[in-house]
């Protein structure tokens, strides 16, 4: 931030919180680790949501039954993301994308990779929704959501 | 919804970088409003505010903080956190409850002062999944813009006119905080953020200290020569992960179909006047259009195309430049009440639409590529 021409008082609040995972999720992060993604089943209307959930939020009943979903599945939206910010995934720039996992009912959020991305006129020529796309496995998993480093075209 | 609460005055603070500090700036304005409405504290029966805490201010609780500013010493107070256009319907349900004849209604943001737009929009992000791929309101956007441009052959020129027009009206509003004269060229040529959003595409984020007092219709009538009645509000909420929603059907519809029954209204692209609705990013002017049934589904971009949606078109939509030129985060869709109000008074200066105004349309949305909608038809 730059100076300002009046008084100012620069203050900044740092709050450690240690937040449960709970069952659900502690599975499905588990699952990353050993490169597999977890979705669950709505058994009302069936629908299979990834990541995986305890309870289906349109049906309002538990969603309990476990999926493996496939890694492969279809670009459904991507932006190019050229610039900084607090929290982001990755040096930019990176492509944050909606992809329709085969065989799942939602759209997984994650990141495009797997050629370069410097030149945005480049990136244009090969990235395009609808495409083929697959996970991609980072070495050191964590059970953590970027253990998928991004998702390649196919 | 008869005539039963109006709003007899407002008041609102410039969307610029202020030297006040938000004290004193929620202050002012609630001495402005009160000191229009020929009122002064001891006639405020009820008070609701919106604001947030630590993300759009640096303190918690901050309503314990700014109770005293708003003139609530003594009095029902409560606060409400998300879109603060929830802040009126909860102030004319308690009028309509019987015990209270005037509410104040206050949001309050200070933009200046706080991080970033993204930084405290990652944060409404789950810690485990989506904060994890840097989700912010904005890629959000960029990805619902992309869907919106590739299913009904929007384009982008198509969006940046959104910019165009909004920040070009924002020169008559003398609170906009960004305005300006620009063109497709200029508004498509700004820095590449997040393609495909542009800089001019992203609202600021701004000051906005917005006041209203709202009336029951007796005492309306005693107090206020040009009472706006509230017709009809509603809102809807969508799910919450992104990739669980359908981001070209969300819930705009049902918001402004439970707000234009309440309002008796069946066909919106003739009754209503004028809208004032919340854009933060160009082309979702576009999609609230067909959300709002100005048009159908996919041509937002070609009504925009028709001037429909200008200050001379049959319904002008921002006239003070909306949320492109005037970004006070968390009170953004209050101030678009105050701009319709200013509308249906005849009132609003430079930027007032050249047409008799008798219904107007105010729209708030938060939450990821709106993933919650409330609107609120105004009228005579
Ligand atoms: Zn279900």
């Amino acid at each position: 931030m730059e100076a300002k021409e009046y008084k100012t008082i620069k203050t900044e609040i740092r709050l450690p919180y240690e937040l449960a995972y709970g069952a659900t999720w502690t599975r499905f992060f588990e699952g990353l680790k050993n490169k597999t993604i977890y979705g669950t089943k709505c058994t009302k209307c069936g629908r299979i949501l990834v990541p995986a959930r305890s309870f289906c939020p349109r049906c309002f009943v538990d969603a309990d039954q476990w999926v493996e979903v496939s890694q492969v599945g279809t670009l459904i939206a991507w932006c190019y993301t050229n610039y900084k910010y607090f929290g982001m995934p990755t040096e930019p720039p990176f492509i944050g994308s909606l992809i329709r996992l085969n065989g799942t009912d939602v759209n997984f959020l994650h990141l495009m990779g797997g050629f370069d991305l410097n030149n945005f006129d480049e990136v244009k020529k090969i990235i395009k929704s609808g495409m083929k796309v697959e996970a991609v496995w980072s070495d050191d998993r964590k059970g953590h959501i970027m253990d998928i480093k991004y998702f390649r075209p196919l | 919804m008869a005539k039963q609460v109006a709003i007899v005055a407002v008041a609102q603070n410039a969307g610029a970088e202020s030297k006040d500090n938000f004290y004193d700036q929620a202050y002012a304005v609630t001495k402005e409003v009160l000191d229009k409405a020929g009122m002064t504290r001891d006639d405020i029966g009820t008070v609701i505010s919106a604001s947030s805490d630590v993300f759009h201010g640096g303190i918690s609780c901050a309503n314990s903080y700014y109770w005293e500013t708003t003139g609530a010493f003594l009095k029902n107070a409560s606060r409400q956190d998300g879109e603060s256009l929830f802040a009126l319907f909860y102030g004319a349900m308690r009028i309509m409850t019987g015990h209270y004849d005037t509410a104040l209604v206050i949001g309050l943001c200070k933009g200046s002062e706080n991080p970033s737009n993204d930084t405290c929009t990652l944060m409404y992000a789950d810690p485990f999944y989506q904060r994890g791929v840097g989700l912010t309101e904005t890629m959000a956007a960029a990805l619902q813009m992309r869907l919106y441009m590739e299913r009904y052959g929007v384009t982008e020129e198509q969006c940046a006119k959104v910019a165009v027009k909004n920040l070009g009206n924002g020169l008559r509003n003398p609170y906009a905080h960004k305005k300006g004269r620009y063109t497709v060229d200029d508004i498509l040529g700004s820095e590449r953020l997040i393609d495909p959003l542009t800089a001019l595409q992203v609202a600021p984020k701004s000051e906005g200290m917005v006041a209203l007092i709202l009336a029951s219709a007796k005492k309306a009538k005693e107090v206020a020569d040009k009472p706006v009645w509230i017709k009809g509000f509603g809102s809807s909420l969508d799910n919450y992960y992104v990739g669980d929603r359908d981001l070209l059907n969300g819930q705009l519809k049902n918001a402004a179909d439970r707000a234009y029954k309440m309002a008796g209204i069946t066909d919106p692209e003739k009754k209503i006047d004028v809208a004032e609705i919340t854009e933060p990013y160009a082309f979702q002017e576009l999609m609230w259009y067909e959300g709002l049934g100005f048009c159908k589904e996919g041509e937002g971009g070609r009504l925009m195309d028709s001037g429909f949606t200008g200050m001379n078109g049959r319904i002008p939509v921002n006239p003070s430049g909306g949320v492109l030129a005037n970004n006070p985060y968390v009170s953004r869709g209050l101030q678009r009440v105050v701009e319709a109000v200013l509308q249906i008074r005849g009132e609003a200066g430079e930027k007032q639409v050249p047409k008799t105004v008798k219904t107007a349309l105010a729209h708030g949305t938060h939450g990821y590529a709106g993933q919650c909608h409330a609107v609120a038809i105004l009228g005579r």
